[in-house]
């Protein structure tokens, strides 16, 4: 087998990966609305649902980049894997160190 | 055996692109900086023992606006690199150049922004608060600013080229950056701006 057709076959693969631009071009509507919705909770009282709603908000943008724009969610898992291992290396390592300062407790 | 290799894609044992590993990795590490620097400001964001506190200074319709400017920039590079996949450089460039003129947008924004905190009492030096807001909010910038260098150089190195698609990796790696630089500001905003202290 030759180096083109392995490289052929690797770029016809990766093609295949991601979305159409329609699909691109909905998602980022998703997120700007998304973004609009927390913008919102600036200027709108949403009482005991304001952190939560936020960090939701947060963590759902997050996840639609990394999935759709990134590719992660049509993409080889170990990609996934190392991206991931290290963000929640991350989260936990500092997580960690905030509770020693008493953050959580404020 | 034949070797035609037309671009920078690599085959390994893996048969996944060790460029593309790396970068991974490099996104997973860059994890932990970015982690550092917003635990260190969430400790330090109420300590304000001088100059303006959060609440004060912040102003949220103009940060809301770069945010957006910043999170539109993600969908004009997956547009370049789908431009790419397709081997349309024409395609590449706009979305490129469109990339980097958003993002310089946004960088304008925060230096208007740090201009504006200076002038209303907000050093870096001023209390723990300024410190750790400045480091966090800076370093995000100058990762804008080299993605900015990144794309433009690529336009540049793209226009010369002759072998239509053959920066498509490199258009990929740089997109896994930009949209890297687009999520932590996604974390940025929520913690730094939109909740209060």
């Amino acid at each position: 087998m030759t180096t083109e057709t392995i490289e052929g076959t690797h770029l016809e693969t990766e093609q295949e990966h991601g979305m159409s631009t329609r699909g691109y071009i909905v998602v980022a509507l998703i997120l700007a609305a998304i973004t609009a919705l927390e913008v919102s909770t600036y200027y709108v009282d949403f009482g005991p649902l304001f952190l939560p709603s936020l960090i939701v908000m947060m963590v759902v943008k997050f996840v639609m980049v990394v999935s759709f724009f990134m590719h992660l969610r049509f993409d080889n898992k170990i990609f996934s894997w190392l991206f991931y291992s290290g963000l929640l290396l991350a989260v936990g390592v500092y997580v960690a160190a905030l509770s020693t300062f008493h953050f959580f407790l404020r | 055996m034949a070797e035609t290799t037309t671009h920078d894609a690599h085959v390994s044992s893996t048969g996944l692109s060790n460029v593309k590993l790396g970068m991974w990795l490099f996104l997973g590490s860059e994890c932990l900086l970015f982690g550092g620097l917003i635990s260190t400001y969430m400790l330090y964001r109420g300590r304000v023992s001088d100059g303006p506190t959060p609440e004060q200074i912040y102003d949220i319709p103009f940060t809301s606006v770069s945010s957006f400017v910043l999170l539109m920039s993600s969908l004009t590079m997956v547009l370049a690199v789908s431009a790419a996949q397709k081997k349309d450089d024409r395609g590449v460039n706009l979305w490129l150049t469109t990339t980097a003129l958003l993002g310089a947008t946004f960088v304008g924004g925060q230096v208007y922004e740090f201009t504006a905190f200076y002038n209303e009492g907000l050093g870096f030096s001023t209390s723990l608060f300024g410190s750790s807001f400045y480091t966090l909010t800076g370093f995000h910038g100058v990762h804008v600013t080299v993605g900015i260098i990144m794309l433009l150089a690529l336009v540049a190195i793209n226009k010369r080229s002759s072998v239509p698609g053959s920066k498509s990796e490199t258009v990929e790696m740089i997109g896994l950056y930009w949209h890297f630089v687009d999520i932590v500001w996604i974390i940025i905003f929520t913690l730094v701006y939109l909740i209060p202290v």
